[in-house]
């Protein structure tokens, strides 16, 4: 008895004991509010055990009591929350977590306690809960209605709301090997390695290099294995290129040599780490696969109580630990791993009742031993029962006849802990992602690798795993399966509670398929992946289905291997820093003004600059007005712009435009649209000619980046013969775009050397020349229907020219436009906007522009599919005007008169006309066009309205103004 | 994650790629029949093994090029210039440089 915890044994004899625990100053924590002890060197688990802590959890689904179940990543119940507020994480394995002073875990689940949870009431009905019992049952009214409650009951943590307080990071490394697992195997692999002076990385889960050779006492090239592991440890650490990463596992392998580990810092008392996780994207030329092997459980009644722990694992809390799973216990297995466990209990002054042995004949020296040690060997014997109502208290053996598939004579034994092995099962998920093919073994009961991809190599148990090794080689393990009791009470998957019942319901119900079976069942998908479960899972369907198992195949070992933060994979990339963000020139002069800066693709735009007190619409209208009545000012520097230069430009350009430009001039701008090669329209926005061989496409602001990849695609996949370059200039040019009736006044009360008359500039005009001294490049286009021109200045240079242009419209009650207001001039002139008033079925006719691109004799990139039957037929959506209904919302739904459809086309924009306040919109409606004058219905969540069918535009049909 | 070795850089990881479909896809002149011209823009071969496709460097060098790689393996069997002919591959199980391509130094 030890004061680090009453189940603490005396430190054994055997100098090959891992140094792991230092019996230093004792460790306080907390468990669930209940204050404990461990030592230097503990995980939670082991500190838990050795407090005598059997209930450490409750089940996912039946809230049944759940103890340690294992000593690593495979643990299925032992689940807890860790940590405080917004630092929390929930469903943490409490076997890995490193114990430090006042760490404090809880489990979320358990009401009114841990011990005794009203829940359970769920167990002692489970008959209803069912595979696919969330279809079955709560069906009527809706799921909606029971899946807060169900949630609730389910034992997932809670997860924290806050900020995540901690940091993350994301790394890069490439190595000529990179070794995962740091057991016996992955030591001697990165000795090899780094022997040959080949780059290695190698990676270890735990915090200590060495797995079981570290402590299981056996020997490795003549040395005891503690002394190998460290001299092979000291031999790595000096070695060059070789870089050892611990505490780190590997999540998922991506393909052309692509692993993803995740690295973690150990939890300190008091302080957090600098960084948290650590997330490694490694290349390597090769990958060797040390990952060991999962020891399986054996399934019978009650397999989940607390108190029946694997028995690899009850060895490693022993010698790793000094904690002695119980007092008095009984050992079953199926193999010989677990007479080292049941051995070293003995020996450790714990009573070792019986070993149960599911095989009818086990190695002669074995025997002899345990006869020594006056163990009583019970062979061709499996657990069929265990008994206690919270933690175990008692096992009941079956001896096994009739070839297994019976058991007759039944003992009992009163214990307070089970270890039991049904041997050992490679872990190969990464193995698989890397290309590895894995096929079942009866000898082994396992899936073992076969077919190794070229660069990949597997080593150590994850190659071999432990069968029944005799001194005359490997024979066949035993069942792990009991065949007696109730199989709604033997437990297949404890992480998300799947009992055979649950196998069995599937296989009657039609599913045959293994994936089939694991996705009804949810048999393996929990977050431990089916580490413990999805080969007993296998061998109970092909027993079901009545096939050999090899021949069913198994599941598909995806990534994550391991869960994973999403903390980790977000890295940095969080907050601010999340997605770059675009700021216009004249940003801090928006955000001074009142301006509502939105996000539009990765710009942040002003969408209205709001005056004190005035609502939102009321600063729409307001702005819109100011531009129909004075002058408006639009920073429109987020337009992209792409210069295209080349004797071979026009030619280029001229077969991307429904528009014909080979009549342009240099001087002229012409609005053109540009369609995918299946006819649809793609973008819209001008062409300046600057010169004969210099151009200047301008595009929506979001597809800046798209066309000019799809220039580019068309020039170098394509077309390569023509003499062209085309240069993203979105950044370096700022457009500053002056609008209203007084825009020219306005203008040339600014210093410029450009004649501004109506006969030296017309609309669609283009001038070189000053503003300000400064070299500026003014179009006189428009997209609100008045006088407009569009001022391009060297982005750094913008803030001094709108200030100018902005003090000299004072007097002419000039107003900043925002986005919002823009949409509703533009609306209100029939003016497109792509993506609003399209879509990607939309093709030129349909919004009214079919004769202009009739009329074009030249190729152009989507011609040939104009004339495609379903690109003519008459009862397409097409682009139409809505006036005389008492609203208009975009997006409501509009139905003809007599029509049977569900929808006869929608409101794409709408808003209220500038000067008159009518409600006015533009709408896709199925043939459209023909039913001018006709009235529509218009449905808009739940209420609906009459409107009628005008043409376009709503305002200035003949544009007398932007031509003024 | 695809480990791809463009023609103008090296090797460099996928997310710096940006994939464009296969490639060797004729267009077709205008008078083709709207059976033609609709297997043109939807008619893609799928198969299992070697795939033929065009491959954007649009973080890197900013040019298209061509890439041969295995659907089920995803083996990259050849990478080559735009305008180049389909070259001859070696075969399933290539030559190691092109399996796991790694880069030296940073």
């Amino acid at each position: 008895m030890s004061a680090h915890g009453p189940y603490r044994v005396a430190r054994g004899g055997d100098s090959s004991v891992d140094a792991a625990l230092r019996r230093g100053s004792p460790l306080p924590f907390w468990f669930n509010g209940s204050a404990c002890t461990g030592v230097e060197g503990d995980t939670l688990a082991s500190a838990l055990l050795a407090n005598g802590v059997r209930i450490v959890a409750r089940s996912f689904k039946f809230h049944r009591p759940r103890g340690v179940f294992s000593c690593g990543v495979e643990e299925p119940s032992a689940l807890v929350q860790w940590g405080e507020g917004a630092g929390a994480t929930p469903s943490v394995r409490s076997t890995l977590i490193r114990l430090c002073a006042g760490l404090d875990a809880r489990v979320p689940s358990g009401w009114p306690s841990l011990d005794f949870d009203v829940g359970r009431v769920l167990d002692f009905t489970s008959p209803l809960w069912i595979a696919g019992f969330y279809n079955k049952l709560f069906k009527w009214p809706g799921w909606s209605l029971y899946e807060p409650v169900i949630r609730h009951l389910a034992g997932f943590g809670t997860a924290p709301t806050g900020a995540d307080p901690d940091r993350y990071e994301t790394r890069h490394a490439h190595c000529d090997v990179l070794i995962i697992g740091g057991g016996a195997a992955g030591l001697r692999a990165a000795w090899e390695a780094a022997a040959r002076g080949a780059r290695t990385i190698l990676v270890e889960q735990s915090s200590q290099l060495g797995g079981r050779a570290g402590w299981d006492g056996s020997r490795i090239d003549g040395q005891p294995g503690d002394a190998w592991v460290r001299g092979v440890r000291e031999t790595l650490a000096r070695a060059r290129d070789v870089r050892i990463l611990t505490d780190t596992f590997a999540a998922g392998h991506y393909g052309h040599g692509v692993t993803t580990l995740v690295e973690s810092a150990s939890p300190r008392e008091g302080a957090r780490p600098a960084i948290r996780e650590r997330y490694w994207i490694v290349r390597a030329r090769r990958l060797v696969i040390a990952t060991g092997a999962i020891e399986q459980p054996l399934i019978f009644c009650n397999n989940d109580r607390p108190g029946i722990m694997l028995a690899g694992a009850a060895h490693a809390y022993l010698r790793r630990h000094e904690v002695a799973i119980g007092r008095r216990v009984v050992v079953a297995t199926n193999n010989d791993s677990a007479y080292a466990t049941a051995r070293d209990l003995q020996a450790a002054g714990v009573e070792v009742l019986a070993i149960a042995d599911s095989r009818r004949t086990i190695d002669a020296a074995i025997q002899g031993q345990m006869g020594k040690l006056s163990i009583p060997v019970l062979t061709g014997s499996i657990p069929v029962d265990s008994h206690g109502f919270g933690a175990l208290s008692g096992v009941s053996i079956g001896r096994l006849s009739d070839e297994d598939r019976r058991v007759d004579e039944v003992r009992q034994f009163s214990c307070d802990a089970l270890a039991v092995s049904g041997g050992w099962n490679p872990s190969l998920a990464l193995f698989s992602q890397a290309g590895g093919k894995l096929s079942y073994r009866s000898e082994s009961r396992a899936l073992e690798p076969i077919d190794s991809p070229k660069d990949v190599s597997v080593v150590g148990a994850a190659a071999q795993p432990h069968a029944g090794t005799t001194s005359s080689g490997v024979t066949a393990i035993g069942v792990r399966i009991s065949p007696a009791g109730r199989s709604d009470r033997q437990w297949v998957d404890l992480r998300h509670d799947v009992t055979v019942a649950d196998l069995e319901l599937a296989i009657r119900e039609g599913y045959s398929s293994i994936e089939h079976v694991k996705r009804y069942t949810t048999v393996g998908m929990a977050n431990d992946q089916g580490k413990t479960s999805n080969i007993a899972a296998l061998e109970i369907v092909a027993r079901l289905r009545g096939l050999p198992v090899a021949q069913l195949g198994h599941t598909t070992p995806r990534p994550p291997v391991m869960p994973v933060t999403l903390g980790a994979i977000a890295g940095r990339a969080v907050g601010d820093q999340f997605a770059p963000s675009r700021q216009l020139p004249l940003h801090e002069w928006h955000v001074a003004h009142g301006g509502v800066m939105e996000d539009f693709g990765e710009w942040k735009r002003p969408t209205v600059y709001l005056l004190p007190g005035e609502s939102r619409a009321q600063a729409i209208a307001r702005e819109a007005r100011t531009v129909r009545t004075a002058a408006g000012l639009l920073d429109g520097s987020s337009l992209g712009k792409i210069e295209v230069r080349g004797p071979d430009a026009l030619a280029f350009l001229d077969r991307f435009y429904i528009n014909n430009l080979t009549t342009l001039q240099p001087g002229r701008v012409r609005y053109g649209i540009m369609l995918r090669e299946s006819g649809t329209i793609l973008d819209d926005g001008t062409v300046v000619m600057l010169a004969p061989d210099q151009f200047l496409v301008t595009t929506t602001s979001g597809n800046a980046g798209r066309i000019a990849n799809w220039l580019q695609e068309w020039r170098q996949c394509e077309w390569p013969q023509l003499r062209v370059a085309c240069t993203p200039v979105t950044d370096q040019w700022a457009v500053l775009s002056l609008t209203g009736p007084c825009a020219r006044e306005i203008l040339a009360s600014v210093p410029t050397d450009i004649d501004l008359s109506p006969e030296a500039f017309p609309h669609l005009g283009v001038r070189e020349g000053r503003v300000l001294g400064i070299p500026a490049r003014l179009y006189r286009v428009s997209f609100t229907g008045e006088l407009g021109y569009e001022i391009n200045v060297p982005a750094r240079s913008a803030p001094a020219v709108w200030e100018a242009l902005w003090n000299a419209g004072q007097s002419r009650g000039i107003q900043p436009l925002g986005i919002d207001a823009l949409m509703l001039l533009r609306m209100e002139k029939g003016f497109l906007h792509i993506g609003t008033d399209t879509d990607g079925t939309t093709v030129p006719d349909d919004v009214g522009w079919g004769n202009v691109a009739a009329a074009k004799a030249a190729d152009f990139v989507g011609k040939r599919s104009l004339p495609l039957p379903e690109h003519v037929r008459p009862d397409r959506l097409q682009l139409v005007g809505l006036v005389g209904a008492t609203d208009l919302a975009a997006g409501a739904h509009l139905r003809l008169a007599s029509s049977h459809a569900a929808t006869d086309g929608w409101i794409t924009s709408a808003g209220r006309a500038v000067l008159s306040g009518e409600p006015i919109g533009l709408a896709l409606l199925r043939g459209g066009r023909a039913l001018t004058g006709a009235s529509v219905t218009v449905h808009d969540e739940g209420r609906t309205s009459t409107a009628r069918i005008v043409g376009l535009p709503h305002f200035d049909s003949r544009g007398s103004r932007m031509h003024a | 994650m695809l480990r791809i070795p463009c023609p103008h850089c090296g090797v460099r990881d996928e997310p710096e790629f940006v994939f464009g479909g296969p490639s060797h896809v004729e267009r077709p002149a205008f008078g083709v029949s709207d059976l033609e011209w609709t297997d043109y823009l939807f008619g893609r071969e799928n198969p299992k093994g070697v795939h033929f496709e065009r491959w954007l460097h649009e973080f890197g060098c900013g040019r298209w090029f061509n890439v041969a790689r295995d659907t089920v393996t995803h083996e990259i069997l050849a990478t080559y210039r735009m305008g180049e002919p389909k070259p001859a591959l070696p075969g399933p199980g290539g030559p190691d440089a092109l399996r796991f391509p790694v880069v030296r130094g940073s």
